[in-house]
């Protein structure tokens, strides 16, 4: 049998990192807590943005959570799609816009 | 996708509720990736859990369903064929003219399809019950000539209707219960509306149930309240009371489904992170008497389905007595976490 290196029952003890930095774990986890909390965005809206960048930074164990976030809070899948597009539009935007970069110094190259 | 036949009918390992308890109690609990309910009340002290004061005495009065809901905690359908006779309701009207409890709450299946539903309806609206509930699934108003006049009915006896929608668009409604469950439910809301149910200048309450259509909790209750108070108004013109969260447990179809899908394991441990020792202090069986088709008496809707009868010398109706039954533990197992994770859930919403 293959062992992956992600596993999704990892998820479960991610606040298992506390054990070896008690300090630095509680002062992440806190700060984790305050900024998902309700304020001058709603939880529903952090909660589709967590969805983009979790798509975005690629990590698995991110997606899986703020899709169950999202089911929970009642954000529907196309919510869900759109808010991915976002993260992958500006993803590839940011590739794209490197093509400027890559003009000018071939411009500049170029006799 | 909605099934076709009841675990019973499929004669599934699952329609045992002794195979369903030994599941509960075995692999993560029994492994000790999770703690067992019982010890998990002990540690806030818990257990035993005893009742409260008596508020409501819930009655099933039998499995018969017009649907086939994925979800199901009763394994209800059209191939049920457990009934309430009419001997046993009788019973139950002598224990209702008696009880201290302030509320009657009707389930089932359909309560409606008990050919002596309207019949005890009638004579229970006349035992001075305050709170008067049908949980119905709505779609049964529609589903026959017959039932067309219950919104009348209803309101002749000034019943309090609760009804499930798990969501207020299509396409979830329909996955949990069934195709074409959604229109048909949206114009029974119609029809309730149209004779006073939960419009201005009348007592007539509609209640809405939710609840999460797959392997995650409810959210806030206040919250999907308000979404579904804007939406059914803006999109159907639909008015209603209240909303009530209710999280799936662990049992009978939805916990087929939880195996079935491979999220029994993750679903358990969101039940048992989400554990919230305010929510056991107000849990629904701390102040209800759940009493089966048969006439049994248990703890829950949810322990009749485990037939787990009540730990008392009273068992059955035919002997009830109040102070005896009152003067109990509480029975529990694993699928107890259902009703204390998060905010709590119970037959009238979340408890925390």
């Amino acid at each position: 049998m293959s062992k992956p290196y992600y596993d999704p029952a990892d998820l479960r003890k991610f606040g298992n990192i506390t054990e070896w930095s008690e300090e630095l774990g509680t002062k992440f986890f806190d700060y984790y807590g305050k900024v998902f909390e309700e304020g001058a965005l709603s939880a529903r809206e952090k909660s589709l943005i967590a969805l983009a960048v979790s798509h975005v930074v690629q990590c698995p164990y991110c997606i899986d959570a703020y899709t169950k976030d999202g089911l929970q809070r009642g954000i529907d899948k196309e919510e869900m799609m759109e808010a991915v597009h976002v993260g992958a539009a500006i993803k590839s935007g940011a590739t794209l816009v490197h093509g400027v970069q890559m003009m000018n110094k071939y411009e500049k190259l170029s006799m | 996708m909605a099934l076709l036949k009841s675990l019973a009918a499929r004669e599934d390992d699952l329609s045992k509720p002794a195979n369903q308890l030994k599941f509960l109690s075995n692999g993560i609990f029994k492994e000790g990736g999770l703690p067992f309910f019982k010890d998990k009340i002990a540690q806030t002290g818990n257990f035993p859990l005893k009742p409260k004061k008596l508020e409501i005495l819930q009655l099933n009065l039998g499995y018969m369903c017009n649907q086939v809901c994925s979800h199901c905690h009763v394994d209800a359908g059209p191939d049920r064929k457990e009934i309430m006779t009419r001997k046993t309701m009788q019973q139950c009207l002598e224990v209702i003219k008696n009880t201290g409890a302030h509320t009657l709450d009707l389930t089932g299946g359909a309560p409606e399809m008990n050919p002596n539903f309207r019949w005890f309806v009638e004579e229970a609206s006349n035992a001075g019950i305050k709170d008067f509930i049908v949980r119905s699934n709505l779609t049964i108003i529609l589903a026959n000539k017959k039932y067309h006049d219950l919104p009348q009915f209803f309101k002749k006896h000034n019943v309090h209707v609760a009804s499930s929608l798990p969501y207020y668009k299509r396409e979830k409604t329909d996955k949990q219960r069934g195709t074409g469950v959604f229109d048909k439910s949206i114009k029974a809301l119609q029809m309730l509306n149209d004779v006073g149910y939960a419009q201005e200048g009348t007592d007539l309450k509609l209640d809405l149930v939710y609840n999460p259509a797959g392997a995650f909790l409810p959210t806030n209750q206040a919250e999907l309240e308000q979404d579904f108070k804007v939406a059914l108004k803006e999109d159907f013109n639909i008015d209603f009371n209240k909303l009530f969260a209710i999280t799936n447990l662990p049992i009978s179809r939805f916990l087929e489904y939880l195996i079935a899908s491979e999220n029994y394991e993750d679903y358990m441990y969101s039940l048992v992170e989400a554990y919230n020792p305010a929510a056991v202090e107000n849990v629904m069986c701390t102040n209800t008497i759940s009493i089966s088709w048969d006439g049994w008496l248990y703890d829950c809707d949810f322990n009749q389905m485990l037939d787990l009868k009540v730990n008392s010398k009273v068992q059955h109706i035919s002997e009830y007595n109040e102070d005896l039954l009152n003067d109990r533990n509480i029975i529990i197992s694993q699928h107890c976490y259902g009703c204390t994770a998060g905010a709590g859930s119970s037959c009238q919403g979340t408890v925390a």
